[in-house]
């Protein structure tokens, strides 16, 4: 959805997005990087099962829920990238444990 | 049994490093308080001055002078001694002045002398057809992605809506390279005239020259299109399309990314958590908290300063921030009164700030048509997608208020916690019943603010307080 244009800091870690390798710049929030990632990172609701994109980007919306390193519904827009980090894009209601 | 831990106290706690926080953190810190301020975001800056430490860009051109103003704000509350804990999340705020906060999966309490809130605005609710869609966003988004990331849109963009921000935004865009297929200018005719009283005040404010430049800037590169009354996005996965209407005309314009705007409103709910009332502003359509002249709230030792306070942008924020400290180091110091500026050079400065800001609100007050939606297919509330027609319904058979609309629809009880339909919701329901905005009243916001687990919340070291409260000795 986004691309990026030349930066002076081009310091890049890995990270995971349901399995793919997913190249993100240090210090910019998860949701920053799943917009720049080409993927397809649309979340499935848990009321209407309905396709959503982050909105805000400031922590008002939540609309960029994802699941980071196991735990559920962060804010992707609120957590810092890390390398090594496992994302993965939540679909419909969670299963209970 | 061994002793529980003391809970960590502060002199001053400051909630958001926006240009509030950072000047009222500077001003306590620089008064020998000890002052911890924490924000969501890793580094200060709050939203307009995002990432402004550790920015990626190499030419500062693109983002304006306004932007890097901001710097002198940074580097006096680095050289002030306050501490600053990115990456945390407030999510609880009593009259007590115990503050729960969560940083990276753990959460502890602090206990402060005084709070002062400094989390500032957010964008105001703009629920029209389609905008849940994938690839709709805020320009406030966009910007932020732009300013932390250096990222711009990828395809076609269209940008609808009013205000300052879509100008700034739009000019920034461009600068960096980018593309705009068309502005939707929603601003009503009627506003330009309902402003044209207060413009002779506006043209000597520091607004005004920036305003026209980049409004130039922008039309000489853009395709504009004014006066827009009504507004759909279309798509099925995603927005694909936006279709608009300028009087009886109708058209559409094909795009891949949508960006929406229609001002900023003060983000109230930890205020309104905390208890501080807040009352209805007609000149600004939104509700602001009561507070005394320096940003005090009725709650002893709680302040609130900034746009959280009621909007008026970034240099009045700082203003109000140094305001809000005064009254604190006053309150907790008034040994060093003496060395701090004096009030009357604050409130100078805030009047001087606030030069032009009602030429603003004039013009940008976003028409009733797009603050409360016309169609009934209009999604209100996005996390519990709950429409307009089903919230009249709702009226219809009995729903009183906002917080009985939640028994009826679960409108505003989703994870967002009203924050992108409260607004809409009481504007809604004292249309339909033909009420005051105030005595609609607004959702009853309850801790936690912000989601944090049940393990998080469980893993508290328990202070002494919280021990004698479940321990018989």
């Amino acid at each position: 959805m986004f691309r990026r244009i030349a930066s002076a800091n081009a310091e890049m870690v890995m990270i995971e997005v349901d399995g793919v390798p997913v190249t993100a710049r240090r210090g910019e929030s998860v949701a920053a990087a799943l917009l720049a990632s080409g993927l397809s990172i649309a979340r499935e609701t848990p009321v209407g099962g309905v396709p959503r994109t982050p909105y805000c980007m400031m922590g008002v919306c939540f609309d960029c829920l994802v699941t980071i390193d196991g735990i559920g519904s962060r804010q992707g827009c609120l957590v810092s990238v890390e390398d090594g980090m496992r994302v993965s894009i939540q679909k419909g209601r969670r299963a209970l444990a | 049994m061994s002793a529980a831990p003391e809970i960590e106290h502060v002199d001053i706690l400051v909630i958001g490093a926006g240009p509030a926080g950072l000047a009222a953190a500077a001003s306590t810190a620089s008064a020998g308080l000890t002052t911890l301020l924490v924000d969501e975001n890793a580094s200060p800056g709050g939203q307009i001055y995002r990432r402004i430490t550790r920015s990626p860009f190499v030419d500062a051109a693109i983002l304006g002078d306004d932007y890097w103003e901001g710097r002198p704000l940074v580097a006096d509350f680095e050289a002030s001694g306050a501490a600053f804990c990115g990456e945390t999340q407030v999510w609880s705020l009593d009259a007590t002045r115990r503050v729960g906060m969560s940083h990276k999966g753990r959460s502890r309490f602090v206990q402060a002398e005084r709070v002062i809130i400094a989390t500032g605005a957010q964008e105001r609710p703009f629920p029209i057809p389609g905008w849940t869609l994938p690839g709709v966003m805020s320009v406030g988004a966009a910007q932020t992605v732009l300013k932390a990331s250096a990222l711009v849109p990828d395809g076609r963009l269209v940008i609808a809506g009013q205000g300052p921000l879509i100008w700034l935004y739009a000019a920034q865009h461009l600068r960096a390279g980018g593309t705009i297929e068309a502005i939707l200018d929603t601003t009503p005719r009627a506003n330009y005239l309902a402003a044209l009283p207060l413009l002779p005040q506006f043209i000597g404010s520091r607004y005004a020259l920036k305003g026209a430049r980049l409004m130039r800037e922008v039309a000489r590169k853009t395709r504009i299109v004014r006066h827009v009354d009504a507004l759909r996005a279309e798509g099925e996965d995603r927005v694909s399309a936006i279709r608009y209407r300028v009087g009886k005309k109708e058209s559409r314009i094909e795009t891949d990314i949508l960006l929406l705007h229609q001002g900023v409103i003060p983000h109230v709910n930890l205020a309104m958590a905390a208890g501080v009332a807040h009352r209805w502003d007609e000149r600004q359509a939104c509700f602001a908290p009561v507070l005394d002249p320096f940003g005090q709230s009725a709650i002893d030792g709680i302040a609130i300063a900034g746009d959280g306070a009621g909007i008026g942008g970034a240099e009045a924020a700082a203003e109000r921030g140094r305001l809000a400290a005064w009254a604190a180091i006053k309150a907790l110091r008034p040994q060093v009164e003496d060395k701090v500026p004096p009030v009357e050079e604050i409130l100078k400065a805030l009047a001087g700030a606030e030069k032009g800001r009602a030429f603003l609100d004039r013009l940008f007050l976003p028409r009733k048509q797009f603050r409360v939606p016309v169609e009934d297919d209009t999604i209100v509330c996005r996390c519990e997608e709950v429409t307009a027609g089903a919230i009249r319904q709702a009226i219809k058979i009995g729903a009183a208020g906002p917080n009985q609309l939640k028994a009826y629809l679960r409108c505003g009880m989703g994870p967002c916690q009203g924050r992108l339909c409260g607004l809409t919701v009481t504007e809604l329901i004292a249309a339909e019943r033909a009420i005051s905005q105030d005595e609609t009243g607004y959702y009853r916001l309850r801790m936690p603010v912000k989601p944090i687990t049940l393990g998080e919340l469980a893993a508290i070291e328990p202070d002494a307080r919280a021990v004698s409260a479940v321990v018989r000795e």
